[in-house]
């Protein structure tokens, strides 16, 4: 009864997503999406090289080089990066915990539409007169002063799918509290589980100062407010306290999933349980809590004052201490396992040498007085990228190869995974680990060029070569994705053989409704417990009954697209435009208008009746 | 959740302790309620006799705290079990926001 058997027509299958409500379907489609806009932001970061290649370099302009570097910025962070850890969270969580789905399907859906509309508008402005050019952080007093529409569509295109993300962060946090199996206890719950638990209620609360922020940006450059206007009486600093009130948790939003993933991976391919459980449980929550007291260390040279600078400067160093716990952990977790190299397993292993390095650099820039020196040169663009490529990047490239096999049922091939893989470790530290040299040499971020003789030639040459071996190694990942779909080797449950947690209990990919009896969960690594006891699969906790599931709906997609067309609206009020006013109410009348309809319109699902579960029993549907 | 009424025949529920805990709750609901329209008239009170506003609107913001904690904790039933984990995020909440305000107040604004 797999629905994956069935043959379907190209334009079934595509209704089949645009309508869907399935978890994993939905996480099949953010890694569609995420990826997507991966390789459009890593085409961005190669323009950004290929015109710092050599001296006084016209492969752009300067004005488009700006363009660019936003949406590098932008599109790496709100665009791939979340999504991509997104995909993960939707398509493993809910089987981690034994659920069924997550506990709001249709918001789900909803949730993944409002970002691709977002993420759409947000690349629509390089059609219409200019992308934005403000930096990523978008600072008051530079858009305010952005000749183009570019802001309009950065502020409008984040705000939508800003709530598609904060609807993901709530629903994930749901269903972790109310959908776990009959005995998941949160000290059971698999390390990934609980950084999405994590990472759920940092999205919770630092959305909101973002939307904030970003409606009175709307209001200032659309509609004649002064809230960061200083010549007006506003003051352009609040805009920094804002976006840095999200921007600091949002990276640890990025970090925290990352280590959920290698957490796994080193428990998995150690084939042990992993290092002190509950203090990696603990570091995660204090990581979390101590995310939101450290924004002003991103403003030290706004002149805060030596008091506020001190305060954050300590604040900032104590997160290296859990930090430190997590590392060790993983660390103890190898010592004395039965370690295999997998493609996972290299980049969890490449991941803690790279991220230590950033973690370094980031106490370095955590010393207020150290800061006036490295703030705005290439020494913190070496840092973050240490994190965020060395972190997150190398988390998601290692996730994609662990959990293929599940979202999928086929596994990419080990060859070319390891080809990528060390085609990247060798790009990335080339393009990023010079670049420190290059910052505390003098090289200011965000210039568009620089002149011959200053002694940046060689390294900025060096850098740009490392940059093309990673585009290499992409593109050796998209022929392996490609290959591999095209072979399509089905795979049994537990691909990778060591699996620990309930994911691996079930098919590959599991059936549309996950469990058909949700089991009994008897202590961490469930899964590893039971094979460890001679069992070939989990304990039902229930006896075999009717199966409650959501109907697939159209909605989701018509009440994104009516925002979509109402950020249209907007951009056309602020350019004082006929079209705007009309624009904006007929793109809020299709999104109340759907709202309104999928309120009225009852929808109480369907059941899967026990008989039809129990037909399909020989075929390895256990639960 | 703790106030299902008692249906059906379920010999297991206790009607008797059922009844003695909604007593108890509906004493609660009409002390607080009588406390909350006490502290609207104060309120009202402050605002009417007119004392400096540097007292008064500190005074105000405190009472309607006041009010909204009795709200969600004798009106919304956070003061029973099982709203551990509503009560957690509250109170991040109010934490996040709270920080907001000072860092505003304090390094932003004066």
């Amino acid at each position: 009864m797999s629905t994956l058997a069935q043959k379907k027509g190209f334009g079934a299958t595509l209704w089949d997503y645009l309508t869907t409500v399935d978890h994993k379907k939905i996480a099949i489609l953010y890694l569609i999406a995420g990826g997507f806009f991966f390789l459009v932001g890593g085409l961005e970061a190669m323009v950004i090289r290929i015109q710092l290649a050599i001296p006084n370099n016209d492969f752009v302009s300067a004005g488009f080089y700006n363009e660019v570097l936003t949406m590098h910025g932008t599109t790496m962070i709100f665009l791939a990066a979340m999504p991509l850890v997104f995909a993960f969270m939707n398509a493993v969580m809910p089987l981690q915990i034994g659920a069924r789905d997550v506990a709001f399907p249709f918001v789900n859906a909803l949730g993944f539409w409002l970002f691709f509309f977002g993420g759409v508008f947000l690349n629509m402005s390089w059609f219409l007169g200019g992308a934005p050019d403000a930096g990523w952080t978008s600072y008051a007093s530079l858009a305010l002063e952005s000749p183009t529409n570019g802001i309009d569509f950065y502020a409008l295109g984040l705000q939508i799918s800003g709530a598609g993300t904060l609807m993901g962060g709530i629903n994930f946090l749901v269903t972790i509290i109310n959908m776990r199996a009959p005995g998941m206890t949160y000290m059971r719950m698999p390390m990934f589980t609980w950084s999405t638990f994590v990472t759920s209620a940092l999205i919770l609360f630092a959305f909101p100062p973002l939307t904030v922020g970003l409606f009175l940006m709307i209001f200032d450059r659309m509609f004649g407010s002064n809230f960061f206007d200083a010549s007006a009486g506003g003051n352009t600093i609040i805009w920094e306290h804002l976006f840095w009130i999200f921007g600091h948790p949002e990276v640890y939003i990025l970090i925290l999933p990352a280590f959920g993933i290698f957490s796994e991976i080193f428990a998995i391919f150690s084939r042990k349980r992993l290092f002190g459980y509950s203090s990696m449980v603990f570091a995660t929550v204090l990581i979390g809590f101590l995310g939101f007291m450290v924004w002003a260390h991103h403003m030290f040279t706004t002149g805060l004052g030596p008091i506020a600078n001190a305060i954050f400067a300590v604040a900032t160093m104590a997160i290296g201490v859990p930090t430190g716990i997590k590392i060790f952990n993983w660390l103890f977790t190898m010592w004395g396992g039965s370690i295999t190299f997998t493609t996972p397993m290299l980049y969890a292993i490449a991941f803690i040498p790279s991220f230590v390095m950033g973690g370094v650099t980031g106490i370095m820039v955590a010393s207020a007085a150290a800061d006036y020196q490295f703030h705005d040169t290439y020494f913190v663009v070496a840092h973050f990228h240490y994190v965020i490529v060395g972190g997150v990047v190398f988390a998601i490239l290692a996730g994609t190869h662990l959990y293929w096999p599940k979202m999928f049922g086929t596994m990419l091939n080990e060859f070319l995974g390891k080809i990528t893989f060390w085609l990247f470790l060798i790009g990335f530290h080339l393009t990023f680990f010079i670049q420190h040299f290059l910052g505390v040499w003098g090289m200011p971020r965000r210039i568009f060029t620089f002149l011959p003789d200053q002694g940046f030639e060689t390294s900025n040459m060096v850098s740009t070569i490392g940059a093309f071996f990673m585009a290499v190694a992409v593109i050796v990942m998209l022929i392996n994705v490609i290959m591999t779909s095209i072979k399509n080797e089905r795979v049994g449950n537990d691909p990778w053989g060591d699996g620990r947690t309930l994911e691996w209990s079930i098919p590959s990919p599991p059936p549309f409704y996950n469990f058909k009896q949700l089991p009994l969960v008897r202590g961490l690594d469930a899964y590893w417990i039971e094979k460890m006891d001679g069992k070939k699969g989990m304990t039902p906790a229930e006896p075999l009954g009717d199966i409650h599931m959501p109907n697939s709906s159209f909605v989701p997609v018509v009440i994104s697209f009516g925002l979509f067309v109402a950020a249209f609206g907007a951009v056309g009020i602020g350019d004082k435009e006929a079209y705007g006013i009309p624009v904006l109410v007929i793109g809020f009348l299709i999104t109340f208008g759907s709202m309104f309809f999928r309120s009225v319109k009852d929808d109480h699902g369907f059941h899967i009746h026990k008989e039809d579960l129990m037909n399909d029993d020989d075929k390895g549907g256990k639960a | 959740m703790a106030n299902h009424q008692p249906t059906s025949g379920n010999p297991r529920v206790d009607i008797e302790y059922r009844r003695k805990k909604n007593k108890e709750e509906m004493k609660h609901q009409v002390t607080s309620f009588s406390l909350m329209i006490f502290l609207t008239l104060i309120a009202f009170f402050a605002v009417g006799y007119g004392y400096s506003h540097w007292f008064i609107a500190p005074f105000i913001i405190l009472l309607a705290v006041i009010q909204v904690i009795f709200q969600l904790y004798y009106f919304m039933h956070m003061s029973h079990k099982g709203h551990e984990a509503p009560s957690l995020f509250l109170y991040s909440g109010v934490t996040v926001g709270a920080i907001t305000v000072l860092a505003f107040s304090t390094i932003i604004w004066w």
